[in-house]
């Protein structure tokens, strides 16, 4: 393998390329063009996932909501349309009896205003439980959120947005241990935390008072809104969603056959979705970038093929001065394989510069379309090998052709 | 140095073979000076091609210095052709985008000699026929009597024991052509090999041995005069 590291060698390749600058150039074009599609696109793709990522992150996945509603089939005596209530009795039931559970986490909600002195604004109040904060991840500016003792003390506290304190507090003012009125109640704000891009609570904001205080205000008796329940890793939300409708459905005495009794909405299977369109972009991604390359070292092949047909009576003379006929192979393989890595290398420049212009215009703020994107060191490297490696396979093709000629007909050739 | 028996050689043409050596028998010794003379169609370049290892004769037998070849694949083809033969072709044949410096160079190059080496041999050879000024210029910068001689010390560079030359005057006009063969007659003098193939009457008279072939046959070969000519 000495010839590799030959000035005279790469002399060769160089005088071969500076007699065909145009061909070369657009030659390297193509592949170039299909390795900056690759590294651009599956950039886009990951900065596109991240930015689920970042939007979803603050949320267990794998978590499903369930609601009553009214049933739509008699059963055991009852007429349909009978309005259904769940009670705190059935989060036992299911805490009992379903497998995998790790939250089950009830809630209650209603809208009413709030007012702090002179300002106020109509927001969504939850009644919530400590453990909301383990499957919605809050991220709290100041204070903490809503603790065991608030639960069992029926406390009048309440936990805020950040964008309701924007609507009911001055700048600058620290909002912690001052009272806010909700329905002629007084509660004491004990934090604040920011919502992240996904803003759970509705447009106008969300305060968090505790479950039971909810319940006692607003008088709910028992009652649930509706629960939130996440599964541990390893079992199977979807089930986890039909297990628990159908316990309840024994509980409340109704069909199992109805559908329409209990809500729900699996939003694991919904990020599975998005999920599963990242997955297919991504795939595509490949796909494109893949063929592209295949099609720009075949143009080289193409390329080399014309070439060598150009320089045969070159090769003959060459050969009738002693060239062997791997010293003929040797070069032109090599000069497939500079002209691919040449190629590749300024491809994978070319959508590197891309995607951090991408990150530095689109990739910054709350909003952003496509954060951080980026490409693997190793998904690069994979690539670059491929490419050498189409690389010299097109180029045999090329340099067997230079040599299945033989010298005196080469020679004989004007 | 070189010696030939009964060498035939037929080339496929469809369906029939054209017979074009028939079976020659010739010996040409280590100095000689000897041209190849014959009207197109003699045989003549098919004869030069066998004895350039450009080509494989049929049957018979081919020596080179000592050597007997048959069997020969591409490489050790390349390998001898290297070590033992120079040659000069009529359309000189020189790579158009390499310098005169690198064309002689080139067959060092394969010879797996190193680049300083290589410089310095080369410059040798030009400055043999008369080049050295003009080292650095393209083929296309030069006439047609400065490109054959260039070709020339292309052929010397790897001082092998024969230079074959085909029509090595063809593309040149008088004057030149005789100069040419002058500097061929200098390096002949020198001790090497030299055999020219031409058609032309007066370029054989300055070689000291003509063979003479006719469809496929030797019809003559002949010592030159020399103090005829003279």
């Amino acid at each position: 393998m000495k010839f590799i590291f030959d000035l005279d060698t790469w002399q060769e390749i160089y005088s071969s390329i500076r007699k065909n600058k145009i061909r070369t150039a657009i030659t390297i074009i193509g592949v170039m063009w299909g390795i900056f599609l690759l590294v651009v696109l599956l950039g886009a793709a990951k900065g596109v996932e991240n930015n689920f990522n970042k939007i979803f992150g603050s949320f267990a996945t794998n978590s499903v909501f369930i609601w009553a509603q009214s049933t739509s089939e008699p059963f055991k005596g009852f007429q349909e349309g009978r309005r259904l209530t769940l009670k705190m009795t059935d989060l036992a039931s299911i805490n009992s009896e379903i497998k995998g559970l790790e939250f089950v986490v009830p809630r209650h909600q209603t809208q009413a205003v709030a007012t702090n002195n002179f300002k106020s604004g109509t927001f969504g109040i939850y009644g919530d439980y400590p453990e909301l904060d383990k499957i919605q991840k809050k991220d709290m500016v100041w204070g903490r959120f809503i603790n065991h003792n608030d639960i069992l003390e029926n406390k009048k506290v309440c936990v805020i947005e950040e964008e309701i304190y924007k609507q009911l507090f001055d700048k600058e003012e620290y909002p912690i241990g001052q009272y806010i009125k909700i329905n002629s109640i007084n509660y004491k704000l004990v934090g604040m935390y920011k919502e992240g891009a996904l803003r759970t609570g509705g447009p106008q904001g969300s305060i968090h008072i505790p479950f039971t205080t909810f319940q006692q205000v607003y008088n709910r008796g028992n009652s649930i809104g509706w629960l939130t329940i996440t599964g541990k890793s390893g079992f199977d939300i979807s089930q986890i969603e039909t297990d628990v409708k159908l316990l309840l459905k024994n509980l409340h005495q109704v069909n199992p056959e109805d559908n329409r009794a209990f809500g729900s909405f699996n939003l694991g299977k919904e990020i599975a979705k998005v999920t599963g369109f990242l997955t297919g972009m991504q795939f595509l991604t490949w796909f494109v970038g893949i063929a592209t390359l295949i099609a720009g070292v075949f143009a080289i092949g193409n390329i080399l093929l014309i070439t060598v047909k150009e320089r045969t009576k070159e090769i003959g003379i060459r050969r009738a001065l002693g060239a062997k006929p791997w010293e003929i192979k040797r070069q032109i393989i090599l000069e497939s394989v500079f002209l691919t890595g040449v190629a590749g290398a300024l491809g994978i420049i070319a959508g590197g510069l891309v995607l951090m212009i991408i990150d530095a215009t689109m990739g910054k703020g709350d909003n952003a379309t496509l954060s951080n994107p980026t490409v693997n060191v190793e998904v690069i490297l994979i690539a670059f090998a491929t490419l050498m490696i189409l690389g010299t396979l097109i180029g045999l093709i090329p340099a067997q052709r230079a040599v299945s000629i033989k010298p005196i007909e080469a020679l004989r050739e004007e | 140095m070189i010696r030939l028996h009964n060498l035939h050689k037929s080339y496929p043409i469809g369906h029939d073979s054209l017979h074009v050596l028939k079976g020659l028998d010739l010996h040409i010794k280590e100095g000689e000076f000897v041209s190849i003379m014959g009207s197109s169609g003699s045989g003549k370049s098919t004869l030069l091609n066998i004895i350039g290892l450009l080509d494989t004769h049929d049957t018979g037998e081919y020596i080179l210095n000592g050597q007997t070849i048959e069997h020969l694949n591409e490489k050790k083809a390349a390998v001898l052709r290297n070590k033992f033969l120079g040659f000069v072709f009529q359309s000189f044949n020189l790579i158009n985008y390499k310098t005169a410096l690198e064309n002689v160079a080139l067959p060092l190059y394969y010879k797996g000699i190193g680049r300083k080496e290589r410089q310095v041999i080369a410059m040798e050879y030009l400055e043999k026929v008369g080049l050295k000024e003009r080292a650095s210029h393209l083929p296309s910068e030069l006439s047609g009597g400065e490109k054959q001689r260039v070709a020339i010390a292309r052929a010397l560079a790897t001082n092998p024991k024969v230079v074959l030359a085909d029509e090595p005057t063809g593309a040149l006009d008088t004057v030149t052509s005789h100069s040419v063969m002058e500097l061929l007659r200098t390096i002949n003098n020198e001790g090497m090999t030299v055999v020219v193939i031409t058609h032309e009457e007066d370029i054989a008279e300055d070689t000291d041995r003509i063979v003479r072939l006719r469809d496929g046959v030797i019809i003559s070969d002949e010592k030159v005069n020399k103090k005829a000519k003279a």
